[in-house]
């Protein structure tokens, strides 16, 4: 009995590598924890219990910039995986590492996996894909920013809930209501530079920079030292200085204060859906992001943040065929619905979009179409396309930089994002001069 | 006089000094040389090109007002934080020298805190003084201090200047009370019998005698707050608000590894060993000439 035990143990034991190495390996790079984590590791296991021939390995390997470092190292290792989730600030240094990736629209031609570009939604393809038409990375998770109301904190402070926010015209009289009202966090915000100028450019069609917001060259220069921009700076730095608009760091340190009840409204991405919704113990609502009447030709569109999935270059062909069948996997309506409604983010095809539709999700969940609404509202144009600007993560960081000098009252805006102009561009100069 | 050991012969010598010699070519001047020879080049983050540039990357860098700002920045930090490390230590260590009972409790419970990593030392600072649920910011704020790091630079630097020398204390301490240890009891009795007063005795015998053990903290804590402070100030301010507290060590990382500018980082890598080795350099012709051993 004993023995059998034993030999049994053994044989399943010396056979068990050979199972594993009738799979072939992919290697998922991704920057997700908590939750977002959780639903990606089902969406890859659910990946690998459909199919015999693949198996996806996923792995967290730190914030958006760390994944990113990490697959840059990787590469120059010759260790790289064979997708990387990138940010989209990061697309820039992607698009002009060739020889390091693989487009997409390759990998699924010869994969021979199902893959149509035209089921993707534009403003989030936009994003990735070359002006010919060609994908180049597979959009992941993509969000926009919105407005997030605190109800209960508005009823506090002796304001209508209901009252219009469309503009910012209005939020402003409803921010001296609120502060009028006691109310010690009128408004906070998550990602300033992307929410308060980036999408702030698109939404009103001005360009952020020139060259197409930098679609159309290198040679591109910033445009946020604007009038419009700059007018919306001196307000929100005004706000500032009168407590109306408190400032908590450069990522999404508000999320805190507005979870915990503290502040009436925070400017915030779509996927800020999954952790307020678990926490908030208070009323919430989703408003379209304000815009000011009158300023450019607003609103037009917003646009996307989040990661798309890149290919690395370097692998055999049946291990891409693998790659081919995960991505056209993940691209599928039911994965894409679901995706979207436990995260926040947007659906990336036009069906999954109809799937929560259908089901009946958006009614049981209101605001939770604001997002998708507030995207492909307008046709994007030329300033509202997207970014594709070098270097951008330390653009980014000067941005906080001069944006913290207004907050703080140091400098005026135009003081600040005249400053940002110059030091940004000087930058975009050397990308230019390392990837010509 | 001095006595000199002499090998014959070179194998023998060599051999003995070859681990050293190897780790240090390894570990040391290939790195260095690398650093070197990419600050000349503005290569892409993949390494799938290098473009020359020659001194290109240090003229990008000396032009930027804000980098030369982060040499001062750096300064003020260093000064800050061996002054902050180096003072309380040497208190610490001398009011354990007097103890009589317990003082290897009081030494166990000064040394904890180097125990902890810099990052970690960040993360708990930053709870105590965050600006929403700190502790210590919530006390200043029943006090009427409106505590707020992320916007004010003065109050940023503060943090991590504390932050960065809390454990230090601890290191410095050590050191101090080793030293204090070693003064010999015959000269403190005399003074004592001279009618010499205890700060009296401190001022003229004890920090004197102590002098080498100071300068050799003094070099140390500097090169400490210039290269390993980074965690602190990752984790606390990200080198914010505005460029407060960017040191220059924050500055190679925040380009090379977040901006992928590995040119411009391996340039300023090559000039903070430029800097670092004046500053040794200064404090030992200068410095040392004080020291008595």
């Amino acid at each position: 009995m004993k023995r059998t035990t034993l030999s049994a143990l053994a044989i399943t034991t010396a056979l068990s590598p050979f199972a594993a190495y009738a799979e072939t390996e992919v290697q998922f790079w991704h920057a997700f924890t908590g939750r977002l984590g959780e639903l990606v590791a089902a969406q890859v296991d659910e990946f690998n219990a459909s199919q015999s021939d693949y198996k996806v390995v996923q792995s967290h390997k730190g914030n958006y910039s760390e994944t990113l470092n990490a697959g840059i190292a990787a590469f120059r290792a010759q260790e790289q995986p064979h997708i990387l989730m990138v940010f989209e600030v990061g697309t820039a240094t992607m698009m002009s590492a060739k020889g390091a990736t693989k487009p997409v629209f390759e990998v699924m031609a010869e994969s021979g996996a199902e893959f149509n570009p035209d089921a993707y939604i534009g403003a989030v393809k936009g994003y990735y894909t070359t002006t010919d038409g060609d994908m180049l990375s597979l959009p992941f998770n993509s969000s926009t920013p919105v407005l997030w109301v605190n109800r209960d904190a508005f009823e506090a402070a002796g304001v209508d809930p209901d009252t219009d926010l469309s503009t910012w015209q209005s939020v402003g009289a409803t921010l001296d209501a609120l502060k009028a009202g006691g109310s010690s966090c009128p408004l906070v915000t998550a990602w300033q530079s992307w929410i308060h100028l980036e999408n702030f450019s698109a939404y009103h069609d001005v360009p952020f920079a020139s060259k197409d917001n930098g679609f159309a060259g290198l040679d591109t220069e910033l445009m946020l030292n604007g009038e419009a921009q700059v007018a919306h700076l001196t307000a929100m730095g005004d706000w500032a200085k009168d407590g109306k608009f408190i400032y908590t760091g450069r990522r999404n340190e508000g999320g805190a204060n507005f979870r915990a009840g503290e502040c009436a409204l925070f400017t915030e991405s779509s996927a800020g859906y999954a952790g307020i919704s678990s926490e908030a113990k208070f009323d919430f609502d989703v408003r379209p992001l304000p815009y000011w009447e009158g300023v450019g030709n607003g609103p037009q569109n917003t646009i996307i943040g989040g990661a798309s999935l890149w290919v690395m270059e370097g692998h055999d062909s049946a291990e891409y065929k693998g790659v081919g069948e995960f991505l056209s996997f993940l691209s599928k309506s039911d994965i894409q619905a679901s995706w979207h409604q436990n995260t926040g983010y947007l659906p990336i095809t036009v069906a999954a979009g109809g799937v929560t539709r259908d089901a009946g999700f958006y009614e049981k969940n209101p605001g939770t179409d604001v997002a998708v609404i507030q995207m492909t509202a307008n046709e994007p144009t030329a300033n509202s396309k997207g970014l594709r600007l070098g270097s951008f993560d330390q653009i980014r960081g000067i941005i906080d930089e001069e944006l913290e000098a207004i907050w703080a009252g140091d400098k005026t805006a135009q003081e600040a994002m005249d400053s940002a102009k110059a030091r940004g561009d000087a930058l975009l100069r050397r990308f230019e001069s390392a990837n010509r | 006089m001095e006595k000199r050991v002499t090998f014959r012969g070179w194998r023998l010598p060599l051999l003995l000094i070859a681990p050293q010699l190897i780790i240090s070519v390894v570990f040391f001047f290939y790195p260095a040389a690398q650093a070197i020879w990419q600050s000349l080049f503005i290569p892409d983050p993949f390494g799938l090109s290098m473009k020359f540039v020659g001194l290109g990357n240090f003229e990008f860098l000396l032009s930027d007002k804000f980098y030369r700002a982060s040499f001062v920045t750096t300064a003020i930090f260093s000064l800050l934080v061996t002054l902050c490390s180096m003072i309380p230590a040497l208190f610490l260590a001398v009011l354990a020298d007097r103890l009589i009972k317990g003082s290897g409790v009081y030494r166990t419970m000064l040394i904890w805190p180097y125990a902890v990593a810099p990052a970690i030392a960040g993360v708990l600072w930053l709870f105590m003084f965050n600006t929403r649920v700190g502790v210590v910011s919530w006390y200043l704020g029943q006090l009427g201090y409106d505590w707020n790091h992320v916007l004010n630079g003065g109050e940023a630097m503060g943090l991590v200047v504390v932050a960065s020398a809390w454990g230090r204390i601890s290191y410095n301490f050590l050191f101090f009370f080793a030293a204090l240890q070693a003064v010999p009891r015959s000269v403190i009795e005399a003074a004592a019998i001279d009618g010499a007063r205890f700060w009296r005795r401190f001022w003229t015998i004890v920090l004197p005698l102590l002098s080498p053990t100071t300068f050799f903290l003094l070099v140390v804590n500097i090169v400490y707050a210039f290269f390993e402070t980074f965690g602190v100030i990752h984790t606390i301010t990200a080198g914010g608000p505005q460029q407060t507290t960017t040191i220059l060590v924050y500055k190679v990382f925040s380009d090379g590894f977040v901006g992928q500018d590995l040119g411009s980082s391996a340039a300023q890598s090559v000039i903070l060993l430029f800097v670092v080795g004046m500053l040794t350099v200064v404090q030992f012709k200068f410095i040392e000439k004080r020291v008595h051993y």
